[in-house]
Parts: structure tokens; sequence; C-alpha cells
């Protein structure tokens, strides 16, 4: 479990980018940051490893302050993900992947073993494995980036916008990937993302960020989309444009779905 | 030709002269503008100062600074010390540059990945930031390498043998074939030292090659940034 208790982020320079922010992840769940640029959902995301430090309030893992464990051993305890994979250009991939367990202590071979075993989990061929990631395309970077988040088998997993520079094809496999990873791991990810269809696929527990970290509304997906708290959390799920609100419609003894333009959106099959 | 194979010995000690006292400036330079350059790319007030300092420092004329050199640092006028020592100031002044560059040309978000991952900073600046420098180094060690071999000759003038003497004794004595093979010796020799750390460097980031002669997938890698 990761909780935030009345947390603030001053940066140097006087901008806020957290004013009060507090919020339990519960354990075994995806919980999804989503909200515009600057809203505060990544400095959120990297104070959970102590990549950003908050100005006020604490951060608590397991009810342990986070501000009380060691910086490094924290984050080796802990997965990243990050937009551009943020792999070693240096390092082939298997080394990339191997890279945690080796700072954590685990010797070569094993390291070796248990990296290949995780690329075979992300749906990796292990021929890349002696490839460097600039050999690789943008999707498999991205992969191998999730494969070595989840290499020393950690708790918690940060995700911060991991799909957000591949194409569409390549995101959608990725999220179904995530989805049934997830499904076998049952990890606590912290999930950042500025694309609300994307939070409400993959988000157990949905968090739609106003600027500086002001909360518009936690919920589920289905709750979020039932009752929105306001107009902001409204337009920004995209029920004021209409392609939210679907309608049945009877069409040749097929009852198709429509949205509130008009436009089929999918088959109703109960 | 006949001059040289009836001084095949003279010509061979001072190759191997020119040698020492090309290889030890280049060494020591290197070494010693690397942390100065890591220094001077994390510290942006002291970058400008120190960048100033190197480029005024390489105006000096390197005869002048050969002679100057005893007078501060108490050795004899003919010690090959002074050579030694004035090239590797030459060398720290051209390196201290191309070193801060390379530490600036490693992509930030590569540094904040591998913090996130958990390298602790020593871990850090030895495993990711030196490895990923490694390119633009070997570029300003090359420089530094053709500059160094060449500034030995000048060595001759004031005493410390080395291939520059063929150019001062075949100028005495109107010997063309010796100023010849004082030229091409020297030449012959900056190009094998500048081989030698491009093969290096070649050995050591196998990556860096490996990243170049895959253009398509540099240039997937191009689409999915956009």
């Amino acid at each position: 479990m990761i909780e935030y208790r009345s947390i603030g982020k001053t940066f140097a320079d006087g901008t806020e980018a957290v004013g009060d922010f507090s919020l339990v992840l519960p354990s075994r769940t995806t919980t999804v940051f989503v909200g515009s640029s600057g809203c505060g959902k990544t400095t959120l995301l990297r104070m959970v490893n102590r990549m950003i430090e908050p100005s006020r309030g604490q951060v608590l893992i397991d009810d342990v302050d986070i501000a009380t464990r060691n910086k490094v051993e924290l984050r080796r305890s802990i997965g990243y993900v990050m937009q551009h994979s943020g792999l070693l250009p240096h390092r082939k991939v298997i080394d990339n992947v191997a890279t945690v367990l080796r700072l954590n202590g685990v010797d070569k071979s094993e390291a070796r073993d248990r990296s290949y075993a995780v690329l075979e989990t992300v749906g990796l061929d292990a021929s890349l494995a002696t490839k460097y990631p600039s050999q690789l395309s943008g999707g498999q970077q991205q992969r191998v980036g999730v494969a070595r988040g989840l290499v020393s088998d950690p708790n918690i997993l940060l995700m911060d916008e991991p799909f957000g520079a591949v194409d569409p094809i390549v995101r959608e496999e990725l999220q179904a990937e995530l989805l049934r990873l997830q499904r076998e791991l049952d990890k606590t990810i912290v999930f950042v993302t500025h694309d609300i269809d994307e939070a409400f696929l993959l988000g157990d527990q949905v968090v739609i960020l106003k600027k500086g970290g002001e909360v518009a509304q936690v919920g589920s997906p289905a709750e979020i989309l039932a009752t929105p708290a306001d107009d902001f959390v409204r337009s920004f799920v995209g029920l004021d444009k209409g392609h939210r609100k679907l309608h049945v419609e009877d069409r040749d003894g097929s009852r198709i779905v429509v949205d509130a333009t008009g436009k089929a959106a999918g088959v109703l099959t109960e | 030709m006949t001059w040289l194979q009836n001084n095949t010995d003279k010509v061979v000690d001072l190759l191997l002269s020119h040698l020492w006292l090309s290889a030890l400036p280049i060494v020591l330079g290197f070494v010693i503008a690397l942390p100065i350059g890591w220094y001077a790319n994390r510290h942006r007030r002291i970058r400008g100062v120190l960048l100033s300092a190197a480029g005024v420092l390489y105006t000096v004329p390197s005869l002048a600074f050969f002679l100057i050199l005893p007078s501060i640092i108490g050795t004899g006028f003919l010690s090959p010390a002074n050579v030694v020592v004035a090239l590797t100031i030459y060398a720290v002044a051209i390196m201290v540059r191309s070193a801060t560059d390379a530490f600036a040309s490693v992509s930030p978000a590569v540094l904040d990945a591998a913090t996130a991952t958990g390298f602790a900073a020593a871990g850090r600046a030895f495993r990711v930031e030196l490895p990923l420098a490694g390119p633009v180094l070997v570029a300003g060690l090359r420089v530094v390498a053709v500059s160094t071999v060449s500034l030995v000759s000048v060595g001759a003038l004031i005493g410390v043998n080395n291939l520059g003497s063929l150019f001062t004794e075949g100028y005495r004595t109107d010997n063309d074939a010796e100023i010849l093979t004082g030229v091409i010796g020297i030449v012959i020799l900056a190009l094998v030292f500048d081989g030698l750390i491009v093969l290096v460097g070649r050995l050591l980031m196998p990556w860096a090659t490996a990243s170049r002669t895959t253009g398509t997938s540099l240039r997937g890698l191009a689409r999915a940034r956009r």
C-alpha cells in the first residue's frame, strides 16, 4: 500500500507543482494519475521512489515513511518504466534488464537466467537479447523497459507515460500486454498518462488531476463515468462531446450501440 | 633512401624518444582533463571560467613555454621533462573542452533512468556517464594526439632530441633526405596514434558503431519519439 499524506511540492524556482495531496493506493491494484501537462502527475509518481522529495507531507509504503529509507536501496526495490524506455545505450538488451539484479547483488549467471525469463514474459524473442537498444524498434524498446522494471519482482511498479511515444497500434498491444501481466503478477502499479482512455483501460483506481495536483475526482472508471464530480471531469473524460453517451438502435435485426453524434460504436451482444 | 639506410639506428632512436615524448602528455592530459571536464559540465558557472582559462593556456607559444618552464618547475634547461610538462598542459587545455562537451552529450533522460533503476552516484558516473561520453572523448583525444605529436618536434629547438631534430640538423647541413625523413616519420607516428585510438575506441564501445550501422532502426526510434 502506498499512501500520500498531505503532500506538497514547491520547486526551487517557486513553481508549486503539488499543493496539498492525500491519497491511498491499495496494494495489488493499478492506480492511474491522469491529467494535462502541469497537473503534477509525474511529480507525484516520482515521489514514490524519491526521485523527487516532497516539500511538505509524507509518502508511506506499507506504513513506513520512505524519507527514513535509503534512497538508492528504495529505488532498487521499485520497478520504474519511463517514456523513452530509458535503456542504457551502451549495454545489450540482456544486460540492461540484468542491471537491476546486478545492482541488488544477484550473481551473474542467475541474473542472466532471470533476465531471459522476464524477456519471455514480456513477449520478446531471446534473439533480441544480445542486440543494443538502438537496434530495436520503439515498441520493442518499451517492452525491454517493462522487462527491466519487472525483473527483480518488485511489489511496486512505477510507469511514467510508458506507452506515450509509440504508435497507436503498438500502444494497444502494449496496453493489452500490461493488463495480461497484471492479471498474472498482481503488482501495485502507479501509472501516469494524459490519455483518459488509457487511464480507464488500465486503472482500477483513476485519479483525475487539475493544475497543481488538485484532485478533481478519484474512483473506478465506471464511477467516474456514472457520477462525474463536476464540469471539469465531465469535459475531461469526454462526456460533454457525446462519444461517451451511447444508446442502442435496432438495425436490420442487430442491436447497434451508437454514440450521441450518431457514430456506430459497436454491437450489443446480450 | 640511402641516407635513411645509413642512419637507421639514429632514426629509430629519435622515433622512440618522439614516441615517449608524445605518449606521456597524451595519456597524462587525458587522465587529468577527464575529472576537470566532468566537474565543469556539472557546474555551469565554473565551466565558463575553466574553458576560458584552458583557451588562454593554449595560446601561449610552445617555444616560449619550453623556455619559461625550467624557472617555474625547477628542471634543467635541457630536460625532456620541460617538453612533457608543457605538452601535458596543452593536452589538458584541449581535452578539458572536449571532455566537457563529451559529458554534456550524455542524454539527461538516460542518466535519470539510471538513477531511477538504483545506480548510486559513483556507479552512475563510472558505469553510465563515462562510457556514454566515450565517443566524444575519443574524438577529442584524436585531436590531442595529432597536436601533441607535431608539437614534440619543437622540443628539438631546445635540445630535446626527437624526430624534429632531423629538421634542425637537416636544415643546418642542407640535407633534404634527412628533413624529409623527419617529416614523414612524424606524419606516420601521428597516424599510428590516431589509428590506435580509433581502434581501442571501437573495441571498448561496440555499441557506438552498432547504432551507426542500423540507420533504419534509428529512424524508427526518431519516429517513435515524435
